[in-house]
């Protein structure tokens, strides 16, 4: 599974993903999102979607130095909780700025890849694609 | 209990660079939070009678309960002493500022005092830094300070930047303020508030968690108002059309104010038409932060450059029917382009385009029947629709080079109380009027309104009920309005936007609030609503406020509404029903 940006032109920056993802983790607000909405440089320029892309050989994953993000069958990691340490390496590493940064917890706030955001999107702009069958572990990612 | 961090207040304190927090669970408990809290801080920090560019003049946002928990909950609440007025401001705007100001962790924040020099405000979640912003200050270059300020900050997509243009850094007393380019505190003078105080922007950032008392009620309520607000056809007017819908209704209707209210239906509505707008300009449409709806339209003009073939720019300007009504129809103009690009110009000065639209409307009939004349309008002619006139006036007004545009910098009630023609300057209150000719209510409500501002009162709907029933009585029409304000200060103390005002009634408002640790009674909700409206009045009371002395421009009579030809006595009629409604129900 992941997360497709089908048409940021369409995005109206109305964030509703983002209190979407924070809900789905069992809290409300903006804490615990794992997408972003922001200005392209203002909002006359239109908007920049921010997820998860899932890579295939993710560079989060080879950045942390302690094994905590586990390569998914189709891309993207998963977070192995116990082993993280907090180090902010996988953050740096992805540049596209989908790693976003658990303040409670301090450890990063990795994209499960469930798709609820895409629900509360009334413009299509975000969709999720693939089968569910690798879903295994991806729940663990936040909160 | 109520979450901790929303019962706290900022206050900022500019002569002297402090800021401290204070729990102010008293307040937020009594009154929910919003107008509710923002018209106690006002009461404790605004002096009895000071000048409102006194550093004293506190500026005071304040966020709701259900900001940042809830969709449409997507405004702020700003009270100041208003330059405009010399009474109570009070103004609400959207786009990221009242989830930011939440997500920082405030119910509220108060700026005092006045900045030794130039500086803008940056608060990050606990943090509050003080920028210098001498090199933002007089800049008139195409490059706004927005664009600086979100290079200079952190946070993007987190935060709100608040900011005023060249009007208020001159203290026009109805320059606006700006948040995400399209939004504003636009009326009362705001921006010359922050002017005064030598504090160009306010930058607020956060992004935490707020606590739910359930969490599966609180699911619950979310997806019943998120549906309504994206399934219904409730919202839809506001969401395709956008607000500018209203342009052809309110024209056939009468009710459209055109050329200085000498007329309320304009012969080329067609051409500034939501539907017209839309079909041939309309290039975006944005969202408020956490408003699926997401009304705000926003139109694409290319234009060439005259010196280079082939070298075009284009603009994205935002549009919505009260700057349609405003710098379209009062003025005369159906020139969809020319229009726009004024509207831009103004809204780069950061002057309130109602006002201004308002206050050109004034000077172009008052230009034509020769109170004033090239000489005072230093070689421009205002003509109905010209709008390169418009251009000229509106340089030569934020420049204010002689007496008389000093005096159009003031507003009409000011400029005409100078030069004559009282009968046709549209101001209520000091206030210039909105685009809704709807009748008898809507012009009581800008006269007794506790903010003066169309969406304070419900004088356009009541105004409706009136066209269905001339069975209606002054008394009930004045009933129904003060009712109204009534409720409508519980709405803007949550803080919704009141174009969800069908959304949240009072039963959604009651369970929504009952997640967020408020339990309270629809009996409850009553009173806190009456006890906040009760506290504004007397605030505006303490400013000098009276019933007794409110001055009627004689035009609203003289021009058909959708009611019909309004009738003065009915007309005093309904306003001493208010006043005794107030007086007798609010005050006591």
């Amino acid at each position: 599974m992941r997360l497709e940006v089908i048409d940021a032109d369409k995005c109206v920056g109305c964030q509703s993903c983002m209190f979407a993802c924070t809900r789905i983790h069992k809290d409300a607000g903006l804490s615990k999102t794992c997408i972003k909405v922001r200005s392209a440089g203002g909002m006359e320029r239109g908007f920049m979607v921010v997820t998860c892309i899932a890579c295939y050989d993710p560079p989060c994953a080879r950045a942390c130095p302690e094994d905590a993000l586990i390569v998914r069958e189709s891309g993207g990691v998963n977070l192995n909780k116990s082993k993280c340490t907090g180090c902010g390496n996988c953050v740096k590493s992805c540049i596209v700025k989908a790693v976003f940064w658990d303040d409670d917890n301090n450890k990063p706030l990795i994209c499960r890849y469930c798709g609820y955001c895409a629900k509360y999107c009334p413009y299509g702009v975000i969709e999720l694609k693939g089968d569910k069958k690798d879903m295994k572990g991806a729940d663990n990612n936040v909160g | 209990m109520l979450d901790r961090k929303y019962s706290r207040v900022l206050y900022i304190d500019l002569t002297n660079k402090r800021f401290y927090k204070e729990d102010r669970h008293d307040l937020f408990e009594k009154y929910i939070g919003g107008a509710g809290v923002a018209i106690q801080l006002l009461k404790e920090n605004c002096p009895q009678g000071i000048d409102a560019f006194d550093p004293q003049n506190p500026i005071i946002f304040a966020v709701g309960p259900l900001n940042g928990l809830f969709p449409l909950a997507s405004k702020t609440v700003a009270m100041f002493k208003s330059p405009h007025t010399g009474n109570l401001g009070e103004s609400h705007a959207g786009g990221r500022s009242a989830v930011a100001i939440r997500m920082a962790g405030y119910g509220a924040i108060v700026i005092k005092g006045k900045s030794e020099r130039p500086c803008y405000i940056a608060i990050h979640d606990g943090k509050v830094f003080f920028r210098d912003a001498t090199t933002l200050w007089g800049n008139k270059s195409s490059i706004s300070a927005g664009h600086f300020i979100r290079e200079n900050e952190p946070s993007t997509g987190f935060r709100t930047i608040i900011r005023i243009g060249h009007a208020g850094e001159r203290l026009i007393p109805f320059a606006c303020v700006a948040t995400e380019t399209y939004r504003h505190f636009g009326r009362l003078g705001l921006g010359a508030v922050f002017g005064s105080k030598n504090l160009k922007a306010v930058v607020v950032s956060g992004k935490r968690s707020l606590p739910v008392f359930d969490t599966n009620q609180y699911n619950k309520v979310y997806d019943e108002i998120f549906k309504s607000a994206t399934e219904s056809a409730l919202m839809k007017k506001y969401h395709e059309i956008g607000t500018p819908v209203n342009v052809a209704s309110l024209n056939i209707s009468n009710g459209l104010p055109t050329r200085n209210l000498k007329q309320s239906s304009f012969e080329k509505a067609d051409k500034i038409s939501g539907e017209a707008i839309a079909e041939g300009f309309l290039g975006k449409r944005l969202a408020c932060a956490h408003c699926p709806v997401a009304c705000i339209h926003i139109a694409a003009i290319r234009e060439p450059y005259s010196d280079e073939p082939y070298f075009y720019k284009t603009t994205m300007i935002g549009y919505d029917y009260e700057l349609i009504y405003a710098l379209g129809s009062m003025l005369g103009g159906s020139d969809v382009p020319g229009m726009l690009m004024l509207i831009d110009k103004i809204e780069y000065a950061g002057l309130d385009c109602m006002t201004t639209g308002v206050v050109f409307a004034w000077m172009t009939e008052a230009f034509e029947r020769g109170i004033i004349t090239e000489k005072e309008t230093m070689g421009v002619i205002p003509k109905w629709g010209d709008y390169k006139s418009y251009q000229e006036a509106l340089r030569l007004l934020l420049e204010q080079p002689n007496d008389f545009y000093l005096a159009l910098s003031k507003g009409v009630r000011h400029v005409a109380s100078i030069y004559g023609g009282k009968d046709f300057a549209l101001s209520f209150g000091g206030n210039e009027m909105p685009g809704y000719h709807t009748g008898p209510s809507a012009h009581v409500g800008y006269l007794i309104g506790a903010r003066h501002s169309h969406l304070d009162n419900a004088g356009y709907s009541v105004d409706k009920k009136l066209l269905s029933s001339s069975e209606i009585t002054a008394q009930e029409i004045a009933s129904l309005i003060v009712s109204e304000e009534k409720w409508r200060q519980i709405l803007s103390s949550l803080v919704i936007c009141f174009f969800a005002r069908e959304i949240y009634k009072p039963e959604v408002v009651l369970r929504a609030l009952q997640t967020t640790g408020f339990n309270l009674s629809q009996e409850e909700l009553t009173s806190i609503s009456k006890e906040i409206l009760k506290e504004k009045y007397a605030f505006k009371i303490r400013e000098g406020f009276s019933f007794d002395n409110l001055e009627i421009p004689e035009r609203i009579f003289q021009t058909p509404s959708s009611a019909g030809f309004i009738n003065k006595d009915f007309f005093m009629q309904t306003l001493n029903s208010a006043k005794e409604i107030i007086q007798k129900d609010i005050m006591s």
